[in-house]
């Protein structure tokens, strides 16, 4: 099987070492010290935080390898890249840079309507964001070590991941009590490759981390997720959009570590400013959406 | 359950961030009884520490956070610990690339990223005293000196990359992640002696 053999269990090995920590969108070497000063397990590189694509439109690609590599000479923990979803010459490129993660994300422009990056190809590890664990097992299948929710993306909204991380738990939940015919059945209905589904039926979980992602904004929405069983987030635009990007980057990790902890949570949350400006998704138009794409 | 599991001292796995899950699964399939360690009080009542892998930057700015750095050292002054990876820069007396703080537990000097970054990791066969074991590297230090007491218990490519010094021990690689229990159980062994 795929998804045990060396270099997918070394894929794997660094999302392992992510879990507990927070992963910091960043734009630039400064944003990139503050986050790795303010205890983020790694960063994001971008161009634009998901809130500002969302508010200039147009197309959004790969970021710029100056910023990219910039960022990587600036800190040293790992730092991660995004990819068109389906574009994997971007992602061959960013392979050559030697970034640590590839996320092959819904918050870029998609590139190809139909399919995915074949990620079992690369020797740099996935990450892929999910609604609900027919998607997360699918981009498994394609080779992803490390599932995300999709949340709502640059929204300051957490009602998304919520959604999507409650459904994920919810469906691997059910596998658990199945029986074999009825696993072959639910693999149909998944759209997913059986051995996955018979994977996360013994064991209720997914055969990678699962983290969270699209909306934290507070401490208060990291540990939220994490109860809900999230391993470890991302944060985008929630930081460097607040009025206290450092106060605030080191409040949300504090989150991270003591996410059972509400006398650690009431510190975390104490004198800090605001948080970014939330939107309010069943507002939005539906093709504003970040979270419908991927397939 | 794990045969063994419950039986003996109980072993802390120092919880702020990183693989503490993969140790906790390596010490009971070990024969030993693991917990979360969060706080000063979780730290005082084990008889023994993991320093998991993962980020040594954002476990010492925890560490600081939260005031348990100071109770950490005077720890291993009298109990064992066992770092891997970014454990193993945590114990280390001097730390490069770059230079930064770190709880001098063990004499020794680390180099972090040593081998380069996440497609330089590897999954090799080792030798430890004498026979192979697999060791998963990622993003792995470097230990680029150690001190006389030291005992280099496992060797790559001429570098140690598994040592012991008194009660304490320190592995670059993520023995957690490997097939070979045997790292785990020598620590739980370890803990069983000093307890």
């Amino acid at each position: 099987m795929n998804f045990q053999n060396d270099q997918f269990r070394l894929k794997v090995g660094l999302a392992e070492m992510l879990k507990g920590g927070v992963i910091m969108d960043v734009v630039n070497r400064e944003h990139a010290l503050i986050a790795e000063r303010a205890g983020a397990c790694a960063v994001m590189a971008l161009e634009r935080v998901p809130a500002d694509i969302r508010k200039e439109g147009g197309v959004a690609r790969m970021s710029q390898i100056r910023i990219i590599r910039d960022i990587m000479g600036a800190v040293s923990i790992p730092v991660m890249a995004k990819v068109r979803i389906g574009h994997f010459t971007e992602a061959r490129i960013l392979e050559a840079l030697g970034v640590d993660y590839i996320d092959e994300s819904e918050v870029l422009t998609p590139a190809d309507e139909e399919h995915h990056v074949a990620k079992h190809d690369f020797k740099v590890p996935f990450v892929c964001g999910a609604r609900n664990l027919g998607e997360a097992l699918r981009r498994i299948a394609e080779g992803a070590a490390m599932i995300r929710t999709k949340g709502e993306a640059g929204s300051g909204n957490i009602v998304e991941a919520v959604r999507h991380i409650r459904t994920i738990v919810k469906e691997m939940k059910q596998l658990t009590v199945l029986g074999k015919e009825e696993l072959a059945h639910e693999a149909k209905n998944l759209q997913a490759p059986l051995e996955l589904v018979e994977y996360v039926a013994q064991h209720g979980k997914l055969p990678v981390p699962n983290f969270s992602a699209g909306g934290i904004a507070t401490p208060a929405d990291a540990a939220l997720v994490m109860q809900l069983g999230a391993e470890a987030v991302f944060v985008g635009s929630g930081i460097f959009k607040s009025s206290d990007p450092e106060a605030r980057a080191k409040a949300i990790v504090k989150a991270a570590t003591y996410y059972r902890d509400p006398v650690k949570l009431l510190e975390a949350s104490e004198e800090l400013g605001e948080a970014m400006p939330g939107l309010e998704i069943s507002k939005m138009p539906e093709g504003e959406l970040m979270q419908t794409r991927g397939w | 359950m794990v045969e063994g599991a419950g039986v003996g001292p109980k072993i802390g796995v120092l919880a702020l961030q990183g693989d503490f899950d993969a140790h906790r699964r390596a010490i009971e399939r070990a024969g030993g009884e693991a917990v979360e360690v969060r706080t000063a009080a979780e730290l005082e009542a084990v008889a023994g520490l993991i320093l998991p892998g993962g980020e040594s930057t954002t476990m010492l700015k925890l560490l600081h956070e939260e005031k348990l750095f100071e109770p950490l050292k005077e720890f291993g002054a009298r109990k064992p610990i066992f770092g891997t990876c970014a454990g193993a820069i945590l114990l280390a007396k001097e730390v490069l690339n770059p230079r930064q703080e770190s709880l001098g537990l063990m004499d020794a000097t680390v180099e972090r990223n040593g081998y380069g970054r996440q497609i330089d990791s590897r999954i090799v066969d080792i030798d430890l005293e004498g026979e192979p074991s697999e060791a998963v590297f990622i993003r792995a230090p470097i230990i680029r000196q150690v001190g006389p007491e030291a005992k280099v218990l496992g060797k790559y490519m001429e570098d140690p990359v598994l040592i012991e010094e008194g009660r304490h021990l320190a592995a670059t690689f993520h023995p957690e992640l490997g097939r070979d229990v045997r790292i785990h159980r020598r620590f739980v062994e370890k803990v069983k002696r000093a307890a």
